[in-house]
């Protein structure tokens, strides 16, 4: 067993340098090489035709607006776009890959050599390079049957749903970062992060994570300086979520130090990454089994993107997100610090579709900051992964914005709303949530307050108005929270003294 | 001269799953030989000035519309696979890594 060390003992002893692969399936109608649908949650093997599923004779045909996607991404991050490229066969067997080779791009990628500027936490700026972008298909989803966990060890059998293969996926790889420091993990979650941002904002895919829309392969090595040649790197494989990004290069570093600190040497090999441990266990050693034999795909041609085309498509880049971020900043009126906290909760795209379902960017920060992001941090999830929509979060705000229900009840409603109950008005009138706006009831519990203390009573009739907060608190409890406080003031008023 | 060697067709047959008996490598050996000689000579004519080609079609983005077309019947191809079972492919345990 490896002695991992202390972090920021590691971060000391060695010098860090990362490198991410990214996936992200392409948000097009159709596959990347076939006409089958794609659409989230469809029942198994309902989305697949002969090339997808890899039948004798059928013949790929390339999905045009897939390869305009992959250009987007390509000029969103900076890089050439090649002159000419071509796919290529990457040979392997897996029950998923029902061809027995995955069409990729290997030595001629659509995009290469480019750059984003990630933001990190105190608002800093770091440059990653970038150094290729391909196109490429998803493989199919392998269910493990059989054995306790699910997983593949101790499985009787597996199942396969060709659903997923042959989607569009593009894959951008980065060159060694280098130079973060005890920031790596950091810069590895922000990175990731900001290719988020950007395929949404570029259109080109729905891009949610909790989805498996972009997955990252995080690879990792230490250098005694950052003079010395780069380490051995281990890849650690699928890890689906921001705070699992960061997570996973972390322990990585404290166990590699452990590892060299003991005289030891670090195998290039493939990890797994536990979410539950938050650790890496060793997958695949780099090996024969490794040997692709890429060889070009005979039953596409290649494809050369007309420069007009290009830049066309150039011209056509919506705003990107760092610079929306800034307008949006303006447009919303938040401080600097509010703004920073806004984008690192990945809160940006729901308040602005909060705004837009009515709210004021005011109440949309402070559902989405406070209660929902004290509830998704409780949960361990992505705010936008908690089963709320910005829409339902508009419609809350509109019934304490009508005065139906106060700012104590409009928590509750949330909690419905999170729970499944179903939209805002709905639990209101499910759990009878609904401020109490009519006097009667009002007054019959203020008399009973008022009966209940008679001497905070006489104190408020002779002109001592500081105790009438016990009368509303007592109000206020009798009617579980349900009425206005500014009414039952009023009516207090006018009973004791009118 | 041969430049296929008996452990690289062995190999090669390995990585392709491919079961073959040490005469079929030895017979195979000889024959691919012939094969990659005849490709080699390509070569030897091939200079800087000729640009590698890696289709004979003289056509580039060839494109397909982002339309859906009919799935094929599932009920048809999972008959047509040795097993399922809901609607899946029921296929061997699967030795090795995790997926």
């Amino acid at each position: 067993m490896t002695t991992l060390v202390d972090y920021d003992e590691a971060v000391t002893q060695f010098d860090p340098v990362i490198g991410i692969e990214v996936h992200v399936e392409l948000g097009t109608r159709t596959k990347m090489f076939d006409g089958a649908a794609v659409t989230f949650g469809a029942e198994p093997n309902t989305e697949v035709t002969p090339v997808s599923l890899g039948l004798p004779g059928a013949l790929p045909a390339v999905n045009g607006t897939a390869v305009e996607y992959a250009i987007r991404i390509g000029l969103a991050l900076n890089c050439s776009i090649a002159e000419s490229c071509r796919f290529a066969r990457k040979n392997y067997f897996y029950p998923d890959v029902p061809k027995n080779f995955q069409t990729s791009q290997y030595d001629e990628p659509i995009a290469y050599e480019g750059y984003v500027d990630v933001e990190l936490e105190d608002g800093s700026t770091f440059r990653v390079e970038i150094e290729r972008a391909h196109m490429e298909e998803d493989a199919g989803k392998n269910t493990h049957v059989g054995g306790s966990t699910g997983r593949i060890h101790g499985a009787e059998y597996s199942l396969v749903d060709y659903n997923r293969a042959g989607i569009p996926l593009v894959e951008i790889v980065t060159k060694p970062i280098t130079g973060a420091g005890e920031r790596a993990p950091e810069v590895a979650r922000a990175y990731v992060q900001t290719l988020r941002d950007l395929f949404r904002a570029l259109g080109v895919s729905e891009a949610r994570m909790e989805r498996g829309n972009v997955r990252a392969d995080v690879n990792v090595s230490l250098r005694p300086t950052p003079e010395s040649a780069l380490g051995t790197r281990t890849e650690t494989k699928n890890v689906n979520s921001f705070r699992s990004i960061e997570r996973a290069v972390r322990y990585e570093i404290s166990r590699q130090a452990g590892v060299l600190n003991d005289g030891g040497t670090i195998v290039q090999e493939t990890r797994h990454w536990h979410e539950d441990t938050g650790t890496t266990t060793s997958g695949r050693v780099k090996s024969d089994a490794e040997d692709y034999r890429y060889f070009p795909e005979p039953d596409l041609v290649p494809i050369a993107p007309d420069r007009a085309w290009v830049e066309e498509i150039r011209a056509s880049l919506p705003e990107l997100p760092a610079a929306r971020r800034r307008r949006l900043q303006t447009e919303w009126g938040y401080a600097d610090a509010e703004m920073r906290d806004v984008v690192n909760a990945g809160a940006v795209e729901l308040i602005e579709a909060t705004v837009a379902a009515g709210a004021s960017p005011a109440a949309a920060r402070k559902w989405w900051m406070g209660e929902l992001a004290r509830t998704a941090k409780q949960q361990e999830v992505e705010l936008e992964a908690l089963p709320i929509t910005p829409a339902q979060i508009g419609a809350l705000q509109k019934l304490v914005d009508d005065g139906r229900i106060n700012d104590k009840l409009a928590r509750q409603v949330l909690e419905g709303v999170l729970a499944g109950e179903g939209e805002p008005e709905a639990v209101v009138v499910a759990r009878g949530l609904e401020v109490v706006s009519d006097d009667g009831p009002l007054l019959a519990a203020i008399d009973d307050a008022l009966a209940a203390q008679p001497d905070i009573a006489e104190k408020i009739r002779s002109g001592n108005l500081g105790p009438v907060g016990a009368i509303i608190g007592a109000v206020m409890k009798a009617t579980r929270g349900q009425a206005d406080a500014g009414r039952v003031r009023e009516l207090v008023l006018e009973r004791v003294q009118g | 001269m041969s430049t296929l060697s008996r452990d690289e067709v062995a190999r090669v047959a390995g990585l392709a799953r491919i079961d073959l008996t040490p005469a079929e490598i030895d017979r195979l050996a000889g024959e691919l030989d012939v094969i990659v000689e005849s490709v080699a000579r390509v070569s030897e004519i091939a200079t800087p000035d000729v640009p590698a080609t890696s289709h004979p079609l003289p056509l580039t983005n060839v494109f397909r519309p982002d339309v859906p077309v009919a799935p094929v019947d599932r009920d048809a191809v999972l008959a047509a696979a040795p097993a399922s079972e809901d609607g899946k492919f029921l296929v061997p345990q699967i030795l090795g890594e995790d997926a």
